[in-house]
């Protein structure tokens, strides 16, 4: 079942200088994506398309058999509710505990005034210490997220998104501010969710060898245009070399 | 070329030292702001201040009015920026790069806030003396727009600098405006907020004698009329006081900011 229905999406901040160019991506449910490119090339650009935190400048995204781009501001922000967000810097917040965090996947749901005054249902602070669980992070439920690592706020992050009962997690270059053992629990984690929950994930990725590992399909963006679209196994040194430029591409392959 | 560089900056730094110099010696001169003769002086005005300007006890007996208007005069300062706090509240959300509700209104905030802000304190007393007349409310509306342009400007850098990652996050999780006010840009900014407000409490019981001078009312009324009767007695004793509650303030907030930071 294609979840996700990108067709020749464009975006420009300035007049002729575009930083998406006619960019068309099909999704299948449970689908495990990466996105690499070089610095600028687009990806976080995209990936904030797809949900609209930056709206377009023309093209259709098609999300869970809606039509993104006709819906009001209501609307949009119920859609996104089925869409988790996953950050480089985390985007916590730092003064609140854990579990609190992990309850603001839930605001979406509410109405203001539930929202405002954190009334929470029994089930959904359960569903909250279940997924802390799950993550390998239920002692820190009480903790402020300041006296976190770095590979702790991350599985706070993905707690939150999940919370939301999301159909698709956008990750934007989840493990770029982590070590590589915390890199390796935190992409463990993202490809549990997606085989066992059946949760699409695109993640946009610096690690070709990440990427590559991981990954159901690779998708190579390079000044906002698309140059790969296959699986890993096919990306080689010479499709490298056409998304990073023959410089960083020789630096990679070792 | 490091050696070129730093010969370059060199010589860069002498010639702003010397247009330094140049700019000091013309105002200077523009002012009527004789050096030499200000040095000359200093040893008649220390003589001075050190024979008139000591507390006898028939100062001391001032001593409980002098407290009174004190304590006003710290009232009306903690009133005024408390309030002026709240209402910069809602005017820096609006003006974050984070909260906007749209650019119109982030600009119209902006340009508000830089109005507001640099209007020195005394000329909102001035302006607002022909207006409200010579009473405490004047005084209260001078401090309260001086501070609250102060307040929207670091609110704004405030909510900037530390939740623009939050808000980012609970937008995109389809929360509403609302509750991201409530749930990451208050807890996130408020302690930081809270040391802005202390600080401006401190620089408005100073700003207050000064208002309070013309607009006559509070310690700085009781100054004015003591030093213009040449009671120097008393007006050190009011001196005095300021100091010792100023710094008496300033403790209590450094204090406070310690534990909520
Ligand atoms: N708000 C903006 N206004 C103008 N230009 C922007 C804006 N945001 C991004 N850009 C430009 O769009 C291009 C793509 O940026 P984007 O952040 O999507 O790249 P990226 O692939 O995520 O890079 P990185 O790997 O460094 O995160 C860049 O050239 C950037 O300068
Ligand atoms: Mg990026």
């Amino acid at each position: 079942m294609v979840l996700l229905q990108v067709d020749h999406i464009s975006k420009h901040y300035e007049k002729d200088k575009p930083v998406l160019s006619d960019i068309s991506l099909h999704v299948q449910q449970g689908e495990f994506i990466s996105i690499i490119g070089p610095s600028g090339a687009g990806k976080s650009t995209f990936l904030r398309c797809i949900n609209r935190m930056i709206d377009i400048s023309s093209g259709e995204i098609h999300f869970d058999g809606t039509n993104m781009m006709a819906l009001n501001k209501r609307n949009l922000r119920k859609n996104r509710t089925k869409i988790g967000m996953i950050f480089q810097h985390y985007n916590l917040v730092s003064r609140l505990t854990v579990i609190e965090n992990v309850l603001h996947g839930r605001l979406g749901y509410k109405s203001t005034f539930q929202g405002v005054l954190s009334l929470f249902k029994e089930e959904e602070k359960r569903e909250a210490f279940h997924l802390l669980e799950k993550l390998g992070m239920a002692e820190h439920a009480y903790k402020r997220c300041d006296q976190l690592s770095g590979g702790q706020k991350q599985r706070v992050g993905i707690a939150r998104a999940l919370i939301q009962s999301p159909k698709l997690l956008l990750c934007d270059e989840p493990i770029a501010s982590l070590d590589p053992s915390s890199s390796k629990i935190i992409m463990d984690h993202l490809k549990e969710i997606s085989t066992e929950m059946n949760i699409t994930c695109i993640v946009n990725l610096h690690q070709v060898d990440v990427a590559k590992k991981y990954s159901d399909r690779i998708i190579g963006l390079n000044a906002g245009e698309i140059v790969y679209n296959g699986a890993p196994k096919d990306l080689l040194e010479r499709e490298i070399r056409e998304i990073y430029g023959a410089n960083a591409a020789h630096l990679m392959m070792k | 070329m490091i050696t070129g560089e730093y010969r370059s900056n060199k010589k860069q730094l002498t010639i702003f030292l010397l247009l330094l110099i140049v700019v000091m010696l013309a105002s200077a001169s523009f002012t009527e702001f004789n050096f030499i003769y200000s040095i000359q002086t200093l040893p008649k005005a220390f003589t001075w201040i050190i024979s008139n300007l000591f507390i006898t006890e028939q100062a001391l007996e001032k001593l409980p009015s002098v407290m009174d208007k004190l304590i006003e005069t710290v009232f009306l300062s903690i009133t005024s920026t408390t309030t002026a706090g709240v209402s910069a509240l809602f005017l820096a959300l609006l003006g974050s790069e984070a909260t906007k509700v749209n650019d119109f209104f982030a600009k119209l905030s902006r340009v508000i806030a830089s109005v507001y802000r640099n209007i020195p304190i005394v000329a909102w007393a001035l302006i607002l003396l022909l207006s409200f007349g010579q009473n405490a409310l004047t005084g209260y509306f001078a401090l309260f727009l001086a501070t609250f342009g102060f307040l929207v400007r670091a609110f704004i850098e405030t909510i900037d600098e530390t939740s623009s990652g939050s808000v980012e996050a609970l937008q995109a999780s389809g929360a509403t405006y609302f509750q991201i006010v409530m749930k990451a840009v208050i807890p996130e900014c408020l302690p930081q907020m809270m040391s802005w407000i202390l600080y401006m409490i401190e620089t408005n019981i100073r700003s207050s004698t000064l208002v309070g001078i013309l607009t006559g009312t509070g310690i700085g009324f009781m100054f004015d009329l003591y030093y213009k009767n040449m009671n120097y007695e008393v007006v050190t004793l009011i001196t005095l006081s300021i100091v010792i509650v100023v710094i008496g303030i300033e403790l209590i907030s450094n204090y406070v900011r310690r534990v909520i930071l």
